[in-house]
Formats: C-alpha cells, structure tokens, sequence
C-alpha cells in the first residue's frame, strides 16, 4: 500500500454516461436503453490505485472499457493530464494508447494463441516504436519478461503451453512494453487461484513502484482492492453508491449495498 | 528452440493422411507429365481399332512385347489374339512433339509401340483413341479445376466474408441475403442455369475458364458465410481488444490476428471442397456443358461412356475415368479429415495416437 502521492490527476473521469440500446424503433432510433455507467465521477493520481468494486453487471467493466476508447461514452468527459480524450477519433487517440494500457480479466483469450510469446510482445513495440531496431526489440522484450518474472527461454513459447498466472504476465509484460503511465486492471486476478492471485498481485505492486504506474484497479473482490488500493469506488447498477479509503469502506461501511459486500466475503 | 507443432509431419506420419497425400502427390505428377506418359494424343483415332480391348504386354526374349489382335467380329467389336504376332514395347521412344509445361519442348514419351501397331494400357472408345491417354490428359482438367476453383472461392469467401463480419452493418446485412439467395437455388439447376446463359460456341481454354467461374460463383456463398461467423466470434475475443487498445490498425488486426486464426478451418475446407469442383466439372461435362471435343476430361469421357454397347458388350475399360474420379475424390476427403483431427483434436475420424 503506498501512500498517495500528492499531484494533479492523471485521470479524471466526470459524470461519465454510457447507456446501451436495448430497443430500437423502426427508424433505428433507440427506444429503451441500459444505463451500464450513470453519471459517474472520479480522479486518479499518478502512482495512485483506484479500486472499482461491485457485482457483475454494475458497469465497472465498462467503465474501464470506455477510458480505452473500447467502447464510446453516451455523455460526459474523461480528461486525461487535463485534456479530453473522450472525443477523440481513434487516430488522434493513439497516442495516448501509449500512456493508457489494460490487462485483461481472461488469461486464456487475450493472448492470440497463433502467436509466439516473442510476436505478442513484438507488437506494442512495432507499433509505438516503429524506428527501433530489431536487435533492441528483442532485448527489451527479454527484459520484459524478466521483469514479470520469465525468462527469455519463453519467448518461441505459444500461449497455450503456459499457465492461467504465466499467461496474465504475459499480459501484464505486453501493457508494460510500450511505458504507460495508467494501466486499466479488468478483474485480472478473478480468473486464477487464490495462491497464484497473490503473486500476481504483488507483481502489479512491485511494477507500481519500480515505473511509478496508476491503476485502474477493477474487481468483484471486496478483499484483493482493500489489499492494494489507495481509494476505493463502490459501484452498484452503474453508480457510485459509497467512496472513500479502503479503511474508511471496509470497517465503516455505510452504504446498504457495501454492507452486503463486505459480508458477503467468506472468512476463513 | 522454436517448438511450434509442426503438422506437416504429423499428417505424414498418419496412415491416412500419409497414403491421402501420396495418392494426390502421383495424381498431380501424372497430370504435369502428361504428354510424357501417354504415348498418343488425346484426339489420336484410328477408326480400324474401335473398341480395342486393353492389350496384352508379356515378357518375351529379355523384353516387354506386346501382342498383336485381329478384329473377328467388326460388328460387335470382338477382338482375337494372334497367336506368336506380337511387337516390342519401346522405351522412350520419339512420337507427337509436345511441350512440357508449356516451356520445354520434347518428342519423347516414356513408352510406345511402331507404328502402325498400337499399345492400348487401357484399351481404346469408338474412335479407336487410346482410353489412358485421354485419362492422363484429362486429369490435367479435373485436377486443376479443383485447386484454381477453390482458391477462388476462397480468395472471394474471405474477403467478402471477412469485411461482412470484421465491420457488420449495412455491409454485412447486404451480402448475407446475397448469400441466403444463392444457397436457396439448389446447386445443380444454379450450375445448370449459369452454363446456359452462356453460349456453347466456345474453345476449350474458354469453356475450362468459364467453368472455374461458374463453379466459384457457386461455392463462395457457404464459405462467405462461415467466415463471417468466424470472424464474428474472433472478434469478440479479449486479443482482438488487446490490439485495439495497443493502438494496431484494423487491416493488421484483419492480417495479423484473424486470418492465422482462420488458417486451419481454409485449410481443412479447402481441402474438403474441391472434390465438388472436380465433381461438378465432371456432372457439367458429362451433360455435355462443359470440356468438348476432342480434349479429354474425366467427365467427358464418361459421358461418351454412356453407350448402350459399352454396358451390353462389358467394355469396362471405358469406366475407368469413374475409378479415377473416385480415387480423387476419396483422397482429397480422406486429407481435408485427417487435417481436421490434427486441427481440432475435438472430432476425430481418423484415431492416430498423436506424441
């Protein structure tokens, strides 16, 4: 757990809207709609983790999904260093896709599994540094490895033949190869086991303090975002229902909701 | 260090897939070497030997010699054997000029008889023309319509397909109606139709060209669809979005991680589709739709089969082209299976254990 460092936000998020169409009428104009994000507002400091909880289908995927441009908000605004970057085309996004990166929830699908350890992490490289030379590639793509903690004896590896937790430091080494400065956390843990969630866990910390990272930390679970957040946003139906440090949340819960949460998780 | 699968090998080692492969690899050999294994033209006649039986080669004073037949009865074709008359079977001999490949030129075939005697592997139709001659030279037909059909096919299922389910919308809606009012009209009538809006007043190459087309024409609309839903499914797939959010384009997204991931369904498919090229030229051709006279083609010369005489007077080896069809088909299936067990271990035909 660091303390937050005092700064201006890297991130602000403010009263962001993303509604999906359920219905449409016949002049394809929406009739009823799913409020997946209603009106909700956050700041993310640099070396600073926000914590999303809350149950599926409270949107906090989405809210993720929408900072990355994977999915347009209905209304408000995300800046980022003070500017907006929620109405940018993809093209004039792209460069910040080099300060904003995200780790996948599912280990097992977000690794093409016709690619090579060493091609997957070829790519960010190719693609945001496309004067590197080869010989330069390669050995940062070793270090990569190294620092998630593989080795270069990995890279003609294809995906399949890792585990759930080597593959998710795949993921985390290819979002760490192009330098962000904010990497968006999508459940990257739910899909492991509950000695390898440690690990990776404490990977994510070690990255934190070594590159000085933000994360966009999103979980279902209560106890892994007290664990590692800074600030925590408990998110129902698409809203904030209760915000506040992980301390503040987890021993005084005041929102009905939370309180649910909390109690729902299982004591050992 | 590379420790990718490597399937080439697998699919060797398997007895199907091993015999499949060595089956089409003779096939294609024999059809690029055509002029050089048969030692007439396709259109060579000689009307005094119609309906010439196989005839027999046997060994006599340290060589192949090959015997000498009297026609006994012209009417129903019958011939005889004469006794001790019999001509030597000549290694490369020098016969029609012909080029190899289009390029070499050479007038040497692997066998032959002097003339005015004739050898008859597989004994000769009712113009006296050599049956394995024209089955050699027809194979040149119905084996590559399958290979230049498909790849077609394939060429235009993909990109058609691909776009429709990579972008969706308007697009998409489009081309998959297209594809519903293709599949709706049953292929045979569909072929049928197709080859009469076009004249019959074609040559050869023409008609060889025109059938490819219409044959692709038909076949795209299933595939298109499949990729369609392939591409659907892909996309939705966390390394799609992992791309997106690492900035990559989406023709490189398209190139990079859709199509290896399609790359052993095209290839199974492929394999598995061209037995209906070579089948379909075959049901056009035997209607007389399609290869005319006098170039040879496995369908055509079925067609020409279809005497009443060749059945009543059991000339069996004008049914020979049916046996190279089914040889062909049979390996092209028996290859497009076993690829798809070592692709998707998940339906076996072929049970091999796999190391």
């Amino acid at each position: 757990m660091t303390g937050p460092t005092v700064s201006s936000p890297l991130l602000s998020v403010n009263s962001l809207k993303v509604y999906f169409p359920i219905r449409k009428s016949l002049f394809g104009r929406s009739k009823e709609w799913v409020k997946a994000v209603d009106d909700i507002s956050f700041t993310i400091k640099e070396g600073q983790t926000v914590g999303l909880v809350g149950e599926s289908g409270s949107g906090k995927t989405t809210i993720g999904r929408t900072i990355v441009r994977l999915q347009d908000p209905t209304s408000g605004s995300i800046l980022y260093e003070g500017k907006p970057i929620h109405n940018l085309s993809q093209k004039q996004f792209r460069p910040y896709r080099k300060k904003i990166q995200m780790i996948f929830q599912d280990p097992h699908n977000s690794l093409n599994p016709r690619l090579t350890i060493e091609s997957i992490l070829r790519e960010p490289l190719d693609i945001h540094f496309p004067g590197m030379e080869k010989k330069q590639k390669k050995e940062k793509i070793v270090e990569l490895l190294e620092k998630v903690g593989l080795s270069a004896e990995h890279l003609y590896r294809y995906p399949h033949e890792f585990s759930g937790g080597q593959r998710q430091r795949i993921g985390i080494a290819r979002a760490l190869a192009v330098g962000p400065k904010l990497i968006i956390c999508d459940e990257p843990v739910s899909a492991l086991d509950v000695s390898v969630q440690a690990q990776i866990i404490n990977l994510l910390m070690d990255l934190q303090q070594e590159f000085n990272l933000s994360y966009l930390f999103i979980s279902h679970d209560l106890a892994v975002v007290e664990y590692l957040s800074d600030y925590v946003l408990v998110l129902n139906k698409g809203r904030i229902v209760e915000e506040g440090t992980p301390e503040e949340i987890y021993k005084h819960p005041k929102d009905a909701y939370t309180k649910k949460l909390i109690a729902s998780i299982p004591s050992i | 260090m590379n420790e990718k699968r490597s399937y080439i090998k697998e699919l060797l080692r398997n007895p199907f897939g091993g015999s499949a492969c060595l089956i089409l690899l003779l096939l294609y050999l024999i059809a690029i070497l055509a002029p050089f294994l048969a030692p007439y033209e396709p259109s060579d006649q000689d009307l005094k030997k119609t309906y010439h039986p196989p005839t027999k080669i046997y060994w006599h004073s340290a060589r192949f010699v090959v015997a000498r037949y009297k026609n006994v009865d012209p009417s129903s074709a019958t011939y005889k054997v004469i006794e001790g008359e019999f001509c030597p079977l000549k290694w490369f001999v020098h016969g029609y000029a012909y080029r190899l490949l289009g390029i070499f030129p050479s007038d040497i075939h692997l066998f032959g008889v002097e003339k005015p005697d004739r050898v008859y592997l597989l004994g000769s139709d009712n113009t006296g023309r050599d049956v394995f001659s024209r089955l050699v030279y027809g194979s040149q037909v119905s084996l590559s319509i399958g290979l230049i059909g498909v790849s077609i096919t394939m060429i235009l299922g993909l990109l058609i397909g691909g776009l429709s389910g990579y972008y969706g919308g308007w697009f998409d809606n489009v081309v998959m109606r297209l594809t519903e009012f293709l599949m709706a009209v049953p292929a045979l009538y569909l072929l049928l139709a197709l080859r009469g809006i076009f004249g019959v007043k074609f040559s050869s190459a023409q008609v060889y060209f025109l059938i490819v087309i219409i044959l692709s024409f038909i076949g795209w609309s299933g595939f298109a669809r499949v990729i369609r839903g392939l591409v659907l499914s892909l996309r939705s797939q966390t390394f799609v979005d992992a791309a997106i959010v690492l900035g990559q384009s989406s023709i490189k997204i398209l190139l990079k991680h859709l199509l290896p991931n399609l790359a052993s369904y095209l290839l199974v498919s492929a394999a598995l589709s061209i037995p209906g090229y070579i089948l379909g030229e075959a049901a056009l051709s035997f209607l007389g739709l399609g290869i005319q006279e006098p170039s040879a083609s496995w369908g055509l010369m079925l067609a020409q089969a279809q005497d009443m005489k060749v059945f009543m007077l059991n000339f069996w080896w004008l049914l020979t082209p049916g046996i190279a069809i089914l040889i062909t088909v049979v390996a092209f299936n028996m290859l497009g299976d076993v690829l798809r067990d070592l692709v998707d271990p998940k339906f076996r035909i072929y049970q091999t254990k796999r190391g």
